[in-house]
């Protein structure tokens, strides 16, 4: 029950994915975040996605 | 001595042009933060003094010029609603009724080889300039300059929440743009 009512879609933690690179998230947040990550393969690409870009672009320049 | 020092740093000139572009809208902005920055690198000599990488130093000098100049047109500018940048909605229609992806992101391979390296890197370029301004401008101040989302919410004059949201646009818009233009090409 509990369980269910923290679900949230791919599309809200496709939000909260990118807040979390910006700001903490609340206990509450996170806690729905991580139950998502864990049954979701597309969430789990979209945030390394993210990351791989994050990373190119602290980069761009560099060399 | 201080010839070699005025020839290398010129030397940097188109570097920093390239490097102003990506993140400045319009010459004008770009060439007089690129011309601030030589004539600061120029009067600094004796801070430098070789003491890091000259193109390091230089750049860290632009960074600076750059968000002075995001900061003064920012002023100048009506600050709400800029190309309709302030709504998450625009995404929506990658999702289902339900919220689901309806094409659901894959694992991209990470760029091996210098080869692709570049490659992925000239596709970033490319979709980074095919974002609207204000979205490139909040998001390379939060990933490339490396700003606190709170700074630059104050130095831009928007709501955290917008810029939140804008930060949100530029991933989801990256994301899908290398997508089409890198993984497959």
């Amino acid at each position: 029950m509990i369980l269910r009512m923290g679900k949230i879609s791919c599309k809200e933690a496709s939000r909260l994915i990118s807040q979390a690179m910006d700001e903490r998230l609340s206990f509450g947040q996170r806690v729905k975040l991580r139950l998502h990550l864990v049954l979701c393969d597309a969430c789990r690409n979209f945030s390394g996605n993210l990351l791989l870009v994050r990373r190119a672009v602290a980069r761009l320049f560099e060399k | 001595m201080a010839k070699d020092f005025r020839k290398e740093v010129e030397a940097l000139r188109p570097y920093l042009v390239r490097y102003a572009s990506i993140q400045l809208r319009g010459t004008d902005a770009v060439e007089d933060a690129v011309q601030e920055t030589l004539l600061a690198a120029l009067a600094a000599e004796a801070t430098f003094a070789g003491r890091s990488n000259l193109r390091t130093w230089i750049t860290g000098i632009l960074k600076h010029k750059i968000i002075d100049v995001i900061r003064q047109s920012s002023r100048h500018r009506a600050l709400d609603a800029v190309d309709g940048e302030e709504s998450a909605e625009d995404f929506d229609a990658l999702f289902d009724e339900s919220g689901h992806w309806r094409d659901p992101p894959h694992a991209w391979p990470h760029p091996e080889d210098a080869l692709q390296e570049k490659q992925f890197v000239a596709a970033l370029e490319k979709c980074l300039a095919a974002l609207p301004a204000r979205t490139s401008q909040v998001f390379l101040m939060r990933e490339h300059l490396g700003s606190e989302t709170a700074e630059i919410c104050k130095e831009l004059g928007i709501t955290s929440t917008h810029c939140w949201v804008l930060l949100y646009r530029a991933r989801m818009a990256l994301r899908a743009c290398l997508e089409k233009g890198w993984l497959r090409k």
